[in-house]
């Protein structure tokens, strides 16, 4: 805590009870919340399930900006709702939804624990909680946020501050899961041949044409165009290589006869 | 309202996520019972930043989400890893690993 | 008491005791390149060291009396604070008795075993340890204290077990074998105990510093002292309660049992017994044990050596009893002493030339020992025959043989010991000779005279000369030894400096030449009932022995020694031991074990959890957090 913001705490009177205005939103988008919270967990479609949870997340995004979080109130649907939940939705695609669940249980009284373990930890949570705020009262970030002319300033001016060093770490630490999320989902294709074993394979057909693709320059002539002759082994040129209307002595389209001086 | 009523609000919702993590077959969906959680920490977080003055909550709630977002990108890469070599997106399918 | 420095001829002492040593070393760690030639070089060895001991007897004999007690030290041994004692060997007159002894029978036994062994395979390993045997005996008798008998004391023990077991391959060589070992084990407790008692009385154990310290012991310690030697004795001598060893080690090659369980070893107990005279002289009680002990040992060995068919058995017994003989005379304190030693020598002789010629008899018999089955072979075997007969005119005390000159000063001994005590021991020493005709004569009867009751197959033969002639010359000392002995008092004024004056001067309780006559009518007693009983041409010897009454089977049986062990011994401890076994099994083992199968059977049903299901363990992980949780804020808030 810096030394603003203790001076805030000081000056700022607590906060027993919220706007009525708060409250009414509170209770109306909690309920959503929850009810969208159970459709998480009991649709039976993943996508519907997707769905009910963009709800959630909007409702968090409304809770933060009423409580002085414009900041993460933004963050919250830009990040959340906008990146993080697509990438749950192109996971679905990409894994296939027309499957529907099966919500029967598999594992014998593994149901009947969950629930167990739900009421007793929403009955201790809440109780405890209860229990504890009966008396609370909030300071409020008024002062807070004005420490720096703002709550992003602010909340700049903490992060580049005291909580430098860990944002550099959760930064590497995203980086890191970003290469990591590619080699996991890469694929490597280990069956596509190399350069070298194509080379090869061309030369084992025994058939120079097939190996180079089509007549290397200087083998059979010394250019590639179709009105140079060929050269025969003891050097001179053949004429019979080239077509009668190029200048050659061939007759017509067939092959370029083998008796030659 | 006692402004500390997000704190309820945030216990119930973090409970309806673990149930969900506990019951729900599908890992995808699993994940998304995850961010339930972590969302309620983070209304915590946040909630507690209001009630002691301090900004410092909404810092750790912004690392929470990055952490988050770090995280799903892993663990949906693992999935769609685990999908390729099993067909079956079911975190039942994948236990090989037991006595 | 103090000895003289060894110094000249007597510096050269160590050389005894080093002969067989080598030849010991040499032909066990040789190897097979002295499986030919070994044996001869075995035999040099004690041949060496017997003519060693020739001339440093006559060394010594010319010596003045006070001087005869030569000391040669070789090194210190141990040297811890106050407490030292020096590796040392003490020649005197009595251990110059027992070289001679050991040197000169030892060495007609080597000689004899070389036509004995020629055919058997382990010839290299049985001189080597033939040699051994000599080594550790002549350590016993010219060791200088108590610790440095010890050493040849385990050591002739170690070589008997290894030679009775020689034949390994025999159940019967190893299983007689382990209970000489364990037996002769009890005794030496004894003998260790001893010496610890003398360690810790006069923080001394060589024999002149305790000899000198006598004087300074309690009476109690004393006699605790004399009784736990004695029980060494008993141990190495096989006396009554410790008997029961010596018959079973004739299961070894006959040499062995003529060297050791006959000759030598055997009255190693004896020697500790007259070396220890300073100790004993001064513990009438020990010495009163003693005698009961020789006493109902000669009569012990002499009544079961009357119920065997096994003629080597019977020899066992017939040593046995004179040993019991030798006891008997030791306890009678210094009127004694030397009478003991005496027929010692006599007894190493004749029961040596017995000994062999069984050995001679069985190698003619194809190796059989059974009386029953031998018979008339007075005309086959006339040099075994010949020999024989001075053996056996010498055990029984005949006329101008050994015995006679040796037994009667036992017997004339324990009656002049006096009183009621006298007469008792004195009449057992008469029975026993009495009893001791009987069963020579049955021995004699039935191995040389009377039918021809061979098994078939058997053609005996007389044996080569390497057999016989230690034979004959063991027989020329059985017959003439003990005049010898006895001629002008000879070996009694020779030992006189190391065990005191003999009472043989006193009061004879009854007069000698009467004795002499009532001996020899018992005696004859026991040679005509034999003849009676055996000899009589209507006489049939069956080759099954026959029914008999309680006492005949009693005795067959060693008169139950060997039952009695077994019963408060042996039964007890594997009993313990079964019992043990079962509380090592059920108990400890069970517990182990039932421990491990608890942990691994709960780990078997416990690892079901472990089913692979992630959503499993996130459940698991939830309930202990809740539960954690809670506990928390019950504590808390609670």
């Amino acid at each position: 805590m810096t030394a603003a913001s203790v001076a805030a705490v000081a000056a700022a009177a607590p906060i027993t009870h919220t706007r009525p205005g708060e409250s009414a939103v509170f209770y109306l988008l909690g309920a959503v919340a929850i009810v969208a919270a159970l459709g998480v967990v009991f649709a039976k479609n993943a996508v519907h399930a997707a769905l009910a949870l963009v709800g959630v997340l909007f409702t968090f995004a409304v809770f933060y900006a009423m409580q002085d979080a414009p900041f993460l109130a933004a963050v919250q649907i830009i990040v959340y709702a906008g990146a993080i939940l697509m990438l749950f939705l192109f996971v679905l695609m990409l894994v296939g939804v027309d499957s529907s669940d099966s919500l029967v249980e598999t594992l014998r009284g593994h149901r009947i624990a969950t629930g167990v373990f739900g009421l007793s930890f929403v009955v201790i949570m809440v109780g405890a909680i209860g229990h504890a705020i009966t008396h609370a009262s909030a300071v409020g970030l008024t002062s807070a946020n004005a420490v720096a002319g703002g709550n992003v300033q602010s909340l700049a001016r903490l992060i580049f501050t005291t909580y430098f060093w860990p944002f550099e770490v959760i930064s590497a630490l995203l980086i890191v899961a970003a290469v990591g999320a590619m080699v996991l989902a890469h694929r490597e294709r280990t069956d596509r041949p190399s350069q070298p074993e194509l080379m090869r394979e061309r030369y084992r057909r025994e058939d120079l044409v097939s190996a180079l693709g089509h007549s290397a320059p200087g083998v059979f002539a010394l250019g590639d165009s179709a009105a140079r002759p060929a050269l025969l082994p003891g050097g001179a040129e053949d004429l019979d290589s080239v077509y009668p209307e190029l200048g050659g002595s061939a007759h017509g389209s067939s092959a370029p006869q083998e008796s030659t001086p | 309202m006692n402004p500390a009523n997000y704190l309820v609000l945030a216990a119930v919702i973090f409970t309806i996520g673990a149930v969900g993590v506990l019951v729900r077959r599908n890992a995808i969906v699993v994940f998304m019972c995850i961010e339930l959680m972590l969302n309620a920490a983070n209304l915590t977080l946040v909630t507690f930043s209001r009630l002691r003055g301090s900004l410092d909550g909404q810092v750790i709630a912004f690392f929470v989400m990055v952490v988050a977002a770090a995280e799903v990108v892993v663990g949906l890469a693992i999935i769609v890893t685990i999908f390729r070599t099993r067909r079956s997106a079911s975190v039942d399918d994948a236990n090989l690993l037991k006595y | 008491m103090t000895y003289t420095a060894a110094s000249g001829l007597f510096a050269a002492t160590w050389l005894l005791l080093l002969f067989p040593l080598v030849g010991a070393a040499l032909l066990l760690l040789g190897g097979k390149a002295l499986d030919r030639a070994g044996y001869q070089f075995a035999t040099l060895m004690p041949i060496a060291s017997f003519v060693l001991a020739v001339v440093l007897f006559f060394h010594l004999k010319s010596q003045p009396t006070s001087g005869r007690a030569v000391d040669d030290h070789l090194y210190s041994w141990i040297a811890v604070g106050g407490f030292h004692v020096s590796a040392g060997l003490l020649l005197d007159p009595l251990s110059m008795i027992f070289v001679l002894l050991i040197t000169g029978v030892g060495s007609l036994i080597h000689i004899y075993s070389i036509g004995y062994m020629a055919h058997d395979p382990g010839r290299r390993r049985f001189f080597g340890y033939l040699n051994l045997f000599v080594a550790a005996m002549l350590l016993l008798v010219l060791a200088d204290s108590y610790l440095g008998l010890y050493v040849g004391w385990e050591g002739v023990g170690l070589a008997s077990y290894l030679l009775i077991a020689f034949w390994q391959y025999k159940p019967a060589a190893g299983t007689a074998a382990k209970k000489a070992f364990v037996m002769n084990r009890v005794g030496d407790v004894g003998l260790s105990l001893a010496i610890m008692l003398m360690f810790a009385t006069l923080d001394k154990v060589d024999y002149a510093g305790v000899f000198g310290g006598v004087h300074h012991i309690g009476h109690a310690d004393l006699t605790a002292i004399a009784l736990l030697l004695l029980l060494g004795a008993c141990g190495k001598s096989g006396q009554v309660p410790l008997q029961g060893w010596l018959p079973d080690a004739m299961e070894g090659p006959t040499p062995v049992s003529a060297l050791i369980h006959a000759a030598t070893m055997v009255t190693a107990g004896v020697y500790l017994i007259a070396r220890s005279a300073p100790i004993f002289d001064l513990a009438p009680e020990a010495r009163l044990v003693v005698t009961i002990v020789g006493a109902v040992t000669l009569l012990f060995g002499a009544a079961v050596g009357c119920a065997y068919d096994d003629i080597k058995k019977v020899l066992a017994y017939s040593t046995v009893s004179q040993i019991g003989y030798m006891f008997l005379a030791v306890g009678l304190g210094p009127a004694g002493y030397a009478i003991a030693i005496i027929h010692l020598v006599a007894h190493g002789f004749f029961k040596a030339t017995m000994f062999l010629g069984a050995g001679s008899v069985m190698h003619a018999m194809d190796d059989q020992v059974d009386m029953r089955r031998f018979g008339g072979l007075r005309s086959v075997m006339p040099v075994t025959f010949a020999t024989f007969l001075m053996g056996y005119l010498a055990i029984i005390g005949f006329p101008l043989w050994s015995g006679f000159w040796t037994k009667d000063k036992i017997i004339e001994a324990s009656f002049d010991k006096g009183g009621t005590s006298g007469y008792i021991l004195g009449i057992c020493a008469l029975l026993g000779a009495g009893v001791t005709a009987f069963y020579m004569t049955r021995l004699m009867i039935l191995t040389f005279f009377g039918k021809r009751r061979w098994t078939e197959g058997v053609h005996p033969h007389e044996s080569p000369v390497s057999m016989t002639a230690p034979m004959i010359v063991l027989a020329i000392g059985s017959a003439v030894g003990g005049f010898l002995l006895i001629l002008n008092g000879g070996v009694q004024h020779w030992l006189t400096p190391v065990l005191g004056k003999s009472a043989e001067e006193g009061v004879h309780t009854v007069n000698g030449t009467v004795l002499t006559i009532i001996t020899l009518l018992v005696v004859a007693g026991g040679m005509s009932g034999a003849y009676v009983a055996f000899g009589r041409p209507t006489v049939r010897i069956p080759w099954t022995p026959p029914q008999a009454g309680a006492v005949v089977t009693a005795a067959r049986r060693n008169l139950y020694g060997d039952a009695f062990n077994e019963a408060v011994f042996m039964r007890p401890g594997q009993y313990l031991t079964r019992f043990l076994v079962f509380v090592d099994g059920r108990g400890v083992d069970g517990a182990v074990g039932g421990l491990a199968a608890l942990v691994g059977g709960t780990s078997g049903r416990m690892r079901r959890a472990q089913n692979g299901f992630v959503r499993s363990y996130a459940l698991s992980m939830s309930l202990g957090a809740v539960a954690l949780v809670g506990a928390l804020l019950l504590v808390r808030f609670g």
